[in-house]
């Protein structure tokens, strides 16, 4: 078990990470005006870190005495992750040429937080995954309170902190009973320890913890009911920060959820389960019905993740390779309308009063802007998951595992969720299209940009063309067996 | 030309037709004319393609013809066409109605053609696929992407009230669909498959069926519509623009129906049998409540709105008597509520276009000064009625005569509704054809144009020939519907059979 030097192979992703985020620092500090080459270099650390992660085996190995794992559910994962965190840098450098405040700490951290989320992905070791978040969260602390001198995003930031730390110490005081009741910190000796003390075996204090372990994580997926500072923090941080919020930490943050349930605790599951049909049910429905009052699209779009998260984590109930495979397929999906949606809420952008985020503000794009309401519709009518877009067979997965699990009602209660969501997202396409059409936006100008949105809507659209979907589908299958296999 | 994709053709071609009008660049009187031409040109190309169905089509078998088989989704997922007696002339009513809708929206639709178009060829895209495909999942992705166009034809170029009614249809559509997606989601998990016709032959558990039947009811009850939940269709024909109204009337109502004889029938035959009470009460309520509310409608499409709810229920009905008559019949009344229905809203158009009121007091008289108009208008309302010589006739002599084997009671009520039926129509056609032209602003109507001329003749030539020589049509369905009766009473009798063991011991 001790290897006398660890396999460092691994792990070269992260260790390239971790090491290009200091050579990024340096060069900001030592260099005047290297903004832009940081950030470029940054969105190209991260996609080497891509390829290192890529051409890894995805055969299931540890290293790091057992503390980090590799295999194709982590690869899995991780690539949405750095996706989702390069298309994030190469956004926030369109936005801040636009909107100045251009800092070279912003790319530097939001690469070390990208570092902190391929950790929590891989760990096998309730430190592994402590040290993950902890890593992840710190930097996302700062990213959200960036725009210093604006009250909403020192608000934001701050308000995101005391509740992560709240929530982190739950999660460790959570860590430390399982370990006093256990025995181990680390996943699979646990997983030995659980399944010898066979059915309800488990002692309460272990319970007791794996439910704080969950409520701590619950808050990093933004799962109901610690959801609360999901909509603030949205609102309240500039907007690329926002887009790397929906979409990277809750990328990772549900793949260390779905490892943790299913490898130490996978015998558990009828301890879990219900806590997780629960928040579920609870994220789906308070998703769906707060979103109807809002009136900015971040906030909007802050409580359509929340359902979101409800609807991927339906996929965890069924507590099969099935199940398993609908959450990673759903957060593939999730991350390709989202990052979409927010390089087309990012257009949204007057000369005078800057960006703009009111919900009718959007009154007449389709006459203004008819590409970008096309995008925008795109969109929506997935996020609500209507058919032939992506949105619905990232539902369609999620449900066939709890109904084929024989959780009728509760597939029942997400279908009518959907329903319910559906209303306010085509409220912004009854916007876009019915009414009479305000002040135009600036056009958008930036190539990135543009590729970026029209790339992840041709995506949507084009998910029902087997030739697109099957990379996704047929990967999320190896990994979903791979890990409900332990 | 034997492994030719004809089915995929036909349905993919009107997506062509989406990528050439989005091509098309520069000023706007030559985009708008060549959208318009492109369109028009798209839809009469499909309609000729399908044509090919018409004449090739086997009418001797019972089986699924032009079959394609492609993988698609994996895990018994599949990309499967084809069609049957049932689903074939339902994709030729589609590819007909088609450039009629287009044609109507020649001239009327000034703002954003091009859009107007598009949303209209993705719309035929949509609704070929419900009719084509052998597929569950593919069949909810074609049934539920239709929602998208429809909410955006109403919601753009609809009347004052658009908004509301375009969110009532897309909603309550929505909501019947997604209890019917977790059925689908429980049968591929049972059966493990996902293509119809090995559905068609699994037997569901007959407690599980009611259930499923349920679900499925939901969806299409919405769908057809059936009281009570038919109160979105009034709103929606009302704010629709005329073409919209001709494609709900036409064909997206059908689909309800359809699912009705694709699904429910053969999929869950003991559930129906069981629940078919609660089809015949509702479709009774259904032809007696709404043909009242039509005697009292002032709104002329609202008044053939609640019309066409009646007309479901005879197809409501005839369906669930599970006999040879009822079901051709209620086939033959789709069919020719697809035209009359559909030639009743372009009357419609045609009076709105002149004067941009759907009101009935503000007409009257208007057979002084059109004579063709009140021709045409006065062949529909008969038409309507189930004048015999017409194709409504046909279908509800002979859902009557289907019903009457089964339930005396329900035929004795659904006969009440063809009496009412025959009195909202001629007090329609009373008031606003007949009496003085006493209103200054009907006077200086025109009489029917070439363009709407020729949007006519195809549908009054069809619903005479389906009236009068019935067996054209009757003959592409009658082996596929014997086929399903049979298949229902074989595992009606195989169900009974399985009580009588089980009480026996």
């Amino acid at each position: 078990m001790n290897e006398i030097f660890p396999n460092l192979a691994v792990a070269y992703g992260e260790i390239f990470l971790g090491i290009g985020a200091m050579a990024l620092l340096m060069i900001g500090v030592f260099k005047k005006d290297s903004v832009n080459l940081v950030s470029w270099l940054s969105a190209i650390f991260l996609v080497v870190a891509l390829f290192l992660t890529v051409a890894g085996t995805g055969d299931v190995t540890y290293t790091f005495n057992n503390m980090f794992v590799a295999d194709k559910f982590t690869n899995f994962m991780k690539i949405l992750v750095l996706v989702a965190a390069t298309l994030a840098v190469i956004m926030s450098r369109e936005f801040f040429r636009l909107e100045g405040d251009d800092r070279f700490e912003f790319p530097v951290l939001m690469v070390l937080s990208t570092l902190g989320m391929m950790v929590m992905v891989s760990a096998n070791d309730l430190m592994t995954l402590y040290m993950g978040i902890e890593l992840q969260s710190l930097a996302l602390y700062v990213l959200a309170a960036f725009k210093r001198d604006s009250e909403r995003s020192t608000e934001a930031g701050l308000k995101y902190f005391v509740l992560g730390a709240l929530s982190s110490g739950i999660l460790l005081y959570g860590c430390s009973l399982v370990y006093g009741f256990i025995g181990s910190t680390n996943f699979s000796a646990i997983s030995m320890a659980v399944s010898n003390m066979g059915e309800g075996g488990a002692p309460v204090g272990a319970i007791v913890g794996l439910v704080f372990v969950l409520a701590g994580l619950a808050f990093k997926v933004s799962a109901v009911p610690f959801h609360m500072w999901t909509p603030d923090v949205y609102e309240g941080s500039q907007t690329p920060v926002t887009a790397f919020f929906a979409v990277a930490p809750k990328v990772a943050a549900l793949a260390l959820l779905s490892r943790t349930l299913y490898v130490p605790f996978g015998e558990m599951s009828a301890s879990w389960g219900q806590v997780v049909i629960f928040m579920s049910v609870a994220s789906m429905i308070l998703g769906s019905f707060a979103a109807i009052m809002q009136s900015n699209i971040k906030r909007l779009m802050a409580y359509s993740s929340i359902g979101h998260v409800g609807f991927a984590l339906l996929g965890l109930i069924a507590g099969n390779a099935e199940g398993l495979r609908g959450v990673m397929i759903y957060m593939a999906i999730y991350l390709v309308m989202n990052v979409g949606m927010f390089v087309c809420i990012m257009c949204m952008r007057r000369k005078e009063e800057g960006m703009v985020e009111d919900i009718k503000e959007l009154s007449g794009l389709g006459r203004n802007h008819p590409a970008l309401a096309l995008a925008i519709s795109i969109f929506m009518f997935s996020l609500a998951g209507v058919p032939p877009l992506a949105g619905f067979f990232a539902k369609w997965y999620v449900i066939i595992p709890i109904v084929n699990a024989g959780y009728f009602t509760l597939a029942t209660i997400a279908v009518l969720a959907s329903v319910v969501g559906a209303y306010y997202y085509i409220r912004i396409v009854k916007i876009m299209y019915f009414d009479e059409p305000v002040e135009e936006f600036v056009a958008q100008k930036s190539f990135p940009m543009k590729i970026i949105a029209t790339l992840s809507a041709v995506l949507v659209l084009a998910f029902i063309v087997p030739q697109i979907s099957s990379p996704v589908l047929d990967g999320a299958t190896a990994a979903a067996q791979g890990l409900s296999q332990k | 030309m034997e492994n030719f994709p004809l089915l995929s053709a036909i349905t993919f071609l009107p997506l062509l037709g989406v990528l050439i009008i989005l091509s098309i660049n520069g000023e706007k009187e030559i985009v708008e004319r060549n959208a318009r031409n492109a369109a028009l040109l798209t839809t009469v190309a499909t309609f000729l393609f399908s044509l090919v169905l018409w004449f090739s089509f086997d009418k001797t078998t019972a089986g699924f013809q032009f079959h394609e088989d492609a993988e698609w989704l994996g895990g018994g997922i599949k990309y499967n066409m084809g069609i049957d007696g049932i689903s074939v002339l339902f994709v030729l009513l589609t590819t007909f109605i088609m450039p009629i809708c287009i044609l109507c929206g020649w001239n009327t639709i000034k703002t954003r053609v091009k859009e107007y178009m598009i949303a209209f060829l993705l719309l035929e895209t949509f609704m070929i696929g419900v009719f084509c495909t052998l597929d569950l999942v593919l069949f909810y992705v074609f049934f539920e992407a239709g929602l998208i166009p429809m909410f955006l034809i109403i919601g753009v170029w609809g009347g004052d009230n658009r908004v509301y009614a375009a969110y009532k249809l897309f909603l309550y559509t929505l909501l019947g669909s997604v209890l019917m997606l977790v059925a689908m989601l429980y049968m591929y998990g049972q059966a493990g498959t996902t293509y119809i016709p090995d559905l068609m032959n699994y037997d569901f558990d007959p407690h599980a069926q009611m259930w499923l039947f349920l679900a499925f009811f939901a969806s299409f009850a919405v769908k057809m519509p059936m009281w009570p939940v038919h109160t979105w269709l009034p709103d929606a024909h009302v704010q629709a623009p005329t073409a919209g109204s001709v494609i709900l009337a036409g064909i997206l109502l059908k689909m309800g129906g359809y699912g009705f004889l694709r699904f429910s029938l053969p999929m869950f035959p003991v559930a129906s049998e069981e629940l078919a009470w609660l089809i015949y009460l509702l479709s009774c309520i259904a032809i007696i409540y709404t043909s009242l509310v039509a005697l009292r409608q002032t709104d002329m499409k609202k008044l053939i709105a609640y019309s066409s709810v009646a007309h479901m229920g005879f197809v409501t009905i005839g369906i669930f008597a599970f006999n040879i008559q009822g079901i051709e019949g209620s086939i033959i009344v789709m069919l020719a509520h697809g035209f009359v229905a559909s030639a009743l809203f372009l009357c419609v158009g045609v009076v709105y276009d002149r004067l941009h009121t759907r009101d009935i007091d503000r007409y009257g008289g208007l057979v002084n000064i059109m004579p063709r108009y009140a021709l045409v208008f006065m062949f529909f309302t008969m038409a309507s009625v189930g004048l015999p010589g017409t194709a409504n006739f046909v279908g509800e002599v002979l859902v009557l005569v289907g019903i009457f084997k089964v339930s005396t009671w329900t035929t004795f009520f659904a006969l009440t509704g063809v009496i009412l039926g025959a009195a909202y129509m001629l007090f329609l056609y009373r008031r606003v054809m007949f009496g003085e032209l006493t209103k200054d602003d009907l006077k200086a109507f025109l009489d029917l144009e070439k363009r709407e001329i020729l949007i006519f003749a195809p549908l009054i030539i069809l619903t005479l020939w389906m009236g009068v020589y019935p067996s054209t049509f009757m003959d592409f369905i009658h082996v596929s519907v014997d086929n399903l009766v049979t298949q229902h009473e074989a595992s009606m009798a195989t169900y009974h059979a399985a009580l009588e063991t089980v009480t026996g011991n």
